[in-house]
């Protein structure tokens, strides 16, 4: 019997130990049969710290995101795993009574720096939220919005940028010939893929999903996720999901939260098959009390 | 682990009697060699006829293991230890349900040698089938107790049930090249021997699943 199997996964060590958990992409010979080996870190938090209102949410959180890949985010409620998220395009900041400490580096650059322009670090970090929030507008102009404000004029340019992302996003089949009806009228989860072509429409290189399919019927669910392994490779996906086996099923990555720390940080494969830490084992396999 | 600190009482539960009837179908797979071995050394065909029906409730219990463990996976997404439990389960009993049946063959060997004089008295076999119930029962006890410290004596025993087999093997030939009357006899003996190396070599993977299942590594113990 061959038993070598897990030799590669095993040859370097991945989770280091306390206190620098997630300072490092943990290192496969490939998350997932059909992805390249991460070369390339995309988003680096070091010493991550988000108050409301004094008191600390998550503390002193330093992990290691790689490009072009989906990275889960899991927890218990109140873990700080959506503060997290948001954190990572400055979303915090909408919230009164918020302090951030610490650095986030998108690409190398710290978005806390005060000279960051706000509009385009969010363009550049896109957001999906839990419910889906389009706006009160027709199809077209809920894709077309994003552009528009970026400065795109042209109608037959705007034309292209929204066939591209309801493509993308999956969705440009059920809706190419009703273009200029209400998004409103769409169903649940064809109202959160248009939320998240309207996050593509301006091209971002991260996306942020805060449970997107958390409200959708599973088959909805599963257009979503099967969305997110497309758009995987493209763009970096960052999810925070309390559903595990979602997690387990679309993410490479998966980063454990527990009342604000960072537990663990490894391939999914790993976390959900055989964690290192005792709090991660109790946590997926219901243990926690 | 407190119990009362589980948000999945009734799986965990659930999967503690699985672990429970494995470590049964253990138990019967075990005696069921060592009946088979018992019936050999004592010509008691009767004990090898019960062994020969009994086989049936063995794979009875293997297949129900097998149908739990599948509507587990189905129904409630087990992740890490819980995940390692189920799928070493599914493996080890395809392993027992293998002991059970070369547990009949001896027996079927008994049935066949009885009446006859045996052209030796057996030694090493019962002492073969002895290490391999050892082998089987540190297995199934480190399965329950989640400990992995039993898998270096593990390898010594299996390693001792080779050497038996082969010292067992030049005792036949010498008989067979001396008497060729004695080969009916000596072949059966043989096929005896054979039959619990191979049970020895299940038991050593049962081993290896017990430590997958504890451990999440996989090991190897044939190198």
């Amino acid at each position: 019997m061959d038993m070598n199997r897990t030799s590669a996964v095993a040859a370097k060590p991945v989770v280091p130990q306390d206190g620098d958990v997630g300072t490092t992409v943990p290192q496969v010979a490939s998350p997932r049969p059909n992805v390249t080996p991460p070369v390339r870190e995309k988003i680096r938090t070091e010493k991550l710290t988000v108050f409301y209102d004094g008191k600390e949410a998550i503390k002193s959180i330093d992990l290691s995101i790689p490009e072009g890949m989906v990275t889960a985010i899991i927890g218990p409620s109140g873990c700080g795993k959506s503060t997290f998220l948001r954190a990572l395009n400055r979303m915090n900041e909408l919230i009164p009574g918020t302090r951030t400490t610490g650095k986030v580096l998108v690409d190398g650059i710290n978005i806390y720096d005060p000279a960051i322009d706000l509009p385009t670090l969010r363009k550049n970090v896109g957001m999906v939220w839990q419910r889906p929030n389009p706006f009160p507008k027709t199809i077209w102009e809920n894709v077309a919005y994003g552009p528009k404000c970026l400065g795109v004029k042209s109608k037959a340019v705007l034309d292209d940028i929204v066939e591209k992302s309801l493509r993308e996003a999956a969705l440009w089949d059920e809706v190419k010939d009703r273009l200029h009806s209400s998004a409103l009228a769409l169903s649940g989860g064809q109202q959160q893929r248009l939320c998240i072509a309207r996050a593509l429409a301006v091209e971002p290189s991260v996306l942020l999903m805060d449970e997107p399919a958390a409200s959708l019927d599973p088959i909805s669910t599963t257009k979503i996720e099967d969305l997110m392994a497309e758009l995987r490779g493209k763009y970096t996906l960052i999810i925070v999901t309390h559903n595990m086996q979602q997690a387990a099923r679309v993410s490479d990555y998966t980063a454990f939260l527990l009342m604000g720390e960072l537990v663990e940080f490894d391939v999914t494969e790993r976390i959900f098959t055989r964690p290192k830490r005792k709090e991660t084992e109790d946590y997926i396999t219901g243990r926690f009390g | 682990m407190n119990p009362e600190a589980t948000a999945r009482k009734s799986f965990h539960q659930e999967l503690e009697k699985l672990e429970d009837d494995v470590v049964k179908l253990a138990t019967m797979a075990e005696e069921a060699v060592a009946r088979a071995v018992k019936s050999l050394k004592q010509k008691d065909v009767n004990m090898a006829q019960k062994i020969i029906d009994g086989d049936d409730v063995l794979d009875d219990l293997a297949l129900d293991i097998e149908n739990r463990c599948f509507s587990m996976l189905a129904l409630q997404q087990p992740m890490a230890s819980d995940l390692r439990t189920i799928g070493s389960a599914l493996k080890i009993v395809t392993d027992l349900e293998r002991i059970g049946d070369h547990a009949v063959d001896i027996a079927k060997v008994t049935r066949r040698l009885y009446d006859k004089t045996y052209i030796k008295p057996l030694i090493d076999i019962p002492r073969m089938a002895q290490i391999t119930q050892e082998m089987l029962r540190s297995s199934l006890q480190a399965f329950v107790k989640k400990e992995v410290n039993f898998l270096d004596e593990l390898k010594e025993q299996d390693d001792e049930v080779d050497h038996l087999y082969s010292q067992i093997f030049r005792e036949l030939l010498t008989f067979m090249m001396a008497d060729p009357s004695t080969i009916n006899q000596a072949m059966e003996f043989l096929m005896v021997a054979s039959h619990l190396e191979r049970v020895a070599d299940h038991a050593t993977n049962i081993g290896e699943w017990v430590y997958y299942a504890v451990t999440g590594e996989r090991k190897d113990l044939n190198i």
